[in-house]
Parts: structure tokens; sequence; C-alpha cells
């Protein structure tokens, strides 16, 4: 069972691709382009499609997925944490 | 034995101007909004008869008027469509629209409303759609080279899913179709937000990425113009927040996976303008999928991909719509809406070579007449983009 996947390693947020995920529960993570496998435990309960943190980051931190600049942290997150609007903001408009 | 090579064929219709359908619509076309009932009272007098109805085309000027008449002309110009009867509330732009179809040498005629009423136009232009609808009805297929075949794509209610998954399976179908020499088409101006760099790196010359650049920055503008937010909750929608995705950024680089890895960005059009060779070809155009998809049509494209992550249920009347999705969870509560799961790529039971496969498959099927689930369900938005008030 594939809980997350990433495409990057240097992602800092990856993708609950199951439903039903809760918190405490250990997840295990596929990252695409590597095509290996991780794990993280999941903090707070996160829906399927919604990100998991990858690692603790602190506000004004840039948020990386795809290998790419995806916004900014605008509240502090830890890891295993649901990594949404409440604490990532985009940096355009 | 890959799915699609450069011999493989598909059933479509060949038009008089040499282009290629994949639908036989006969299509009852109103110039505006004043001329929908008159269009819908044929279509329902005439079976087999499509009205496609919408609420614009009074008072408009400048760039916005002849956007109007580019995707009502290329609309009706669409090899998909056999023949054409226009109904306008006056003469001379109906005219227009009419001269515009005909270049074609499609069957084609248009009825003014004034001076006539409803019920004299109705009957008039009923005998006409009846004896179109008769004669297209004898048109056969016939098998066509593949590279004939334009294809274009735009996602909707994307989430986390369609970056992960859906998308990728079209990218990995439009690696393969490049090569063959089909025309293909994306766009979504807005939506490529954050990953601009990506597409202007993969321009063919540094002329197209220019151009894409100018088409970027165009849109930009217009959004730094009228803004009152960041725009979250419209770009992404409320739909793509619910369904995971929490930026225009993160949105964006889902967005691009649907050009592959390989594919080269050989053209740049603006809204509903007719592409003037094979490769794929970046389209300034709106990110609300039947706008984006209307304007497809307009631009001559005969199969569109669509991937959704939580379940967009767009259609169009004469595009067929392919909707693919990687949410096991939509799959599940939406199945009627979806042509390709492709849900299995996250869990790595399939290969994203074999997702691509598996939309290829349905392209094909698609193409040689196969309903989609958006035609099966009725679905046939047709919005034309505005670009600003009427005069």
């Amino acid at each position: 069972m594939i809980h997350f996947v990433l495409h990057d390693a240097k992602d800092t947020v990856a993708v609950v691709v199951v439903e039903g995920v809760k918190a405490g529960q250990t997840l295990s993570g596929w990252i695409m382009d590597e095509d290996r496998m991780t794990s993280l435990e999941a903090r707070q309960d996160i829906p399927i499609g919604h990100k998991i943190a990858l690692k603790d980051m602190a506000t004004g931190d840039t948020v990386w997925k795809y290998g790419i600049d995806m916004g900014k942290v605008v509240a502090p997150i830890k890891a295993g944490e649901h990594a949404h609007v409440q604490n990532i903001k985009t940096k355009r408009w | 034995m890959p799915v699609i090579q450069s011999d493989t064929t598909f059933l479509g219709y060949r038009r008089e101007n040499g282009r290629v359908g994949v639908r036989n619509h006969v299509v009852i076309l109103p110039l505006d909004d004043l001329s929908n009932a008159a269009a819908e009272a044929v279509a329902h007098n005439i079976k087999g008869a499509l009205a496609i109805p919408h609420p614009y085309g009074r008072l408009q000027f400048g760039a916005d008027l002849d956007l109007h008449f580019r995707t009502l002309i290329g609309a009706g110009c669409n090899p998909n469509v056999a023949a054409v009867v226009v109904i306008g509330i006056e003469d001379g732009w109906t005219k227009k629209v009419v001269d515009g179809i005909a270049a074609t040498g499609k069957p084609v005629v248009g009825f003014g409303i004034e001076g006539h009423g409803d019920h004299d136009t109705i009957m008039r232009a009923s005998k006409a759609a009846r004896e179109f609808v008769q004669w297209a009805s004898e048109k056969q297929r016939e098998a066509c080279p593949i590279a004939e075949l334009w294809v274009s794509t735009k996602c909707g209610e994307s989430d986390t899913t369609s970056g992960c998954g859906a998308n990728p399976t079209v990218g990995n179908a439009f690696d393969k179709l490049h090569p063959l020499g089909n025309y293909l088409c994306f766009g979504e101006t807005s939506e490529i937000t954050g990953g601009e760099r990506i597409v202007a790196e993969r321009c063919k010359t540094p002329e197209i990425a220019e151009r894409f650049m100018f088409m970027f920055n165009r849109y930009q503008d217009m959004i730094n113009r009228h803004k009152t937010t960041d725009l979250s909750e419209s770009q992404p929608t409320k739909g793509n927040i619910a369904g995971g995705l929490t930026t225009i950024e993160e949105k964006a680089l889902g967005n691009i996976q649907k050009i592959g890895k390989k594919c080269t960005v050989d053209g740049v059009i603006d809204k509903a303008e007719l592409p003037t060779h094979p490769g794929l070809w970046f389209m300034d155009s709106s990110s609300a999928a039947a706008e984006m998809v209307t304007l497809c049509a307009a631009s001559g494209y005969v199969v569109h991909f669509f991937p959704t992550g939580q379940g967009n249920v767009i259609g169009n009347p004469i595009l067929p719509v392919i909707k693919i999705c990687a949410n096991p969870r939509t799959v599940r509560l939406m199945s009627e809406h979806v042509d390709v799961d492709s849900s299995g790529l996250l869990q790595r039971e399939i290969t994203l070579d074999q997702a691509g496969d598996k939309l290829l498959e349905c392209m094909l099927r698609t193409a040689n007449g196969r309903l989609t689930a958006a035609e099966a369900l009725g679905h046939r938005e047709f919005v034309l983009t505005r670009l600003y008030e009427s005069a």
C-alpha cells in the first residue's frame, strides 16, 4: 500500500493518495522520480489528495513540490502535519 | 507493440476541405442570444440536428467582437460538423458567419429573424436542416492516418492526483502523438503561473518562447488590473482547494504535466485561432473548462483529453471530451463521468507508459465513434469567452 507520493526527493510536501489516513499512523511513501520508498508518521488526520509535510518548516520558508517552488509557509508546520491553505500561501498575485 | 504508430488509422469523416472529423453533427448555430429560441425549436423539429445556444452576440465590438465571430465560425468549420444552419436576429452578421463557414466548402445556410418572426424563420430553417440531416446521414467513415487527428487538452476541478496521475497520463499520450505529426493543443494561460519558465524552456525557438511570454504576461497584467485578493478560491478554485491543492503555483506545476516530458511547444495562437502546422500549440485561453474546450473546438480540434481530480463533468456539443481520473475516490463516486481510470498509477499497479496507452486506446475508440461519458450524459457546454463589456 502506498499512502503518499512525492515527485522529487527534494520536495518538502507529499500527496496522500488513500482515504482515511489517521494521526499516529505510519505511512509508506513513493518517491516517483527515483522510484524508491520512504516512510513517515502522520501527526494529523489527512484527507485523500491533501498534502503531508515531510519536514519541519518555519514561517517564510519556501515549499517544494515537483522539485520546484510552490509557495511560502505562513504558519509553522511540523513533519507529518496537514500542509494546506492554513499554513501555505501563494507567492504570486 | 505500441498502441499507435505512424501507420495507425482511425475511422473518420473526410470533409470538403480535406480535414477529418470524428462526429457528423448538423449544427443549428445562433448568431446571438435572441436567436437561441428559434435554433432550439429547429433542433426540436428535426431529429439529428443539434442546437448550440449561447448568451452573447449583441453590441460587442473590437477584439471581443472579432473573437465572437472567430469562435462561431470556427465551431461551424470544425470537421466534426457536417453542415450548419445559422440563425441570427438580422441578416448582415448572420451572413458573415455563413460566409466564414462556407469557405470550408461544407453546406451552410443562414436565416435572419427580423421581418419574418420566429414562426416563419423556424419553418424555413427546419426545411434546410431536414435536408442537411438526411444528406449527412449518408456520409461514411473512412480509414484516415492517425496524424490527421487533432487532439487538444485542458484539465478541470483538478486536485493533487491530477498532477501525479491524470495529467502525466495525458503528457505520456502527447509524447507519443507528437512525433507522428499530430496537431496538439494546450492553454489555460493563468494556470501556468509558477510554471511559465518551464513552458518557455520547452518552446522550440526563442521566437516562440517570446510569443508565449507575451501571452503569459498579457494575462498576468489583466489579473493584476482586476484582482481584489490573491484569487484563492477562484484560482485555485474552491473545488481545487477541497481536493488538496493549495496555491496557483502547485496547480500550475500539475497542469503542465499534460505537455509530457519530450514534446516541444511548436507554436502559439491567440484564442480560437487556427494552428498552421503540426506540433504542440499553446493557445492563450481561459482556464475555465467550458470556455477553453469551446475555444479548442473553434480552433479545429476534434478530440479532447480532459483530466480531472475532483470530478468536473464538462462536455462540449461538437468536441468529444475524454475524461481521465487518477483519484480513486472520484472514480468510485462519479464513475459514470470517467472514461479512463488511471488511479492504478498512484499505487504502482500500472506504469505511466501503460496509462498513456490506455488513454490512446480510448482516443482511438472515441475517434472511431464510441460516445464519451460526457456525450452519453448529454453534456453540451458551449461557452463563449468575452474579453470586456458590451458597447
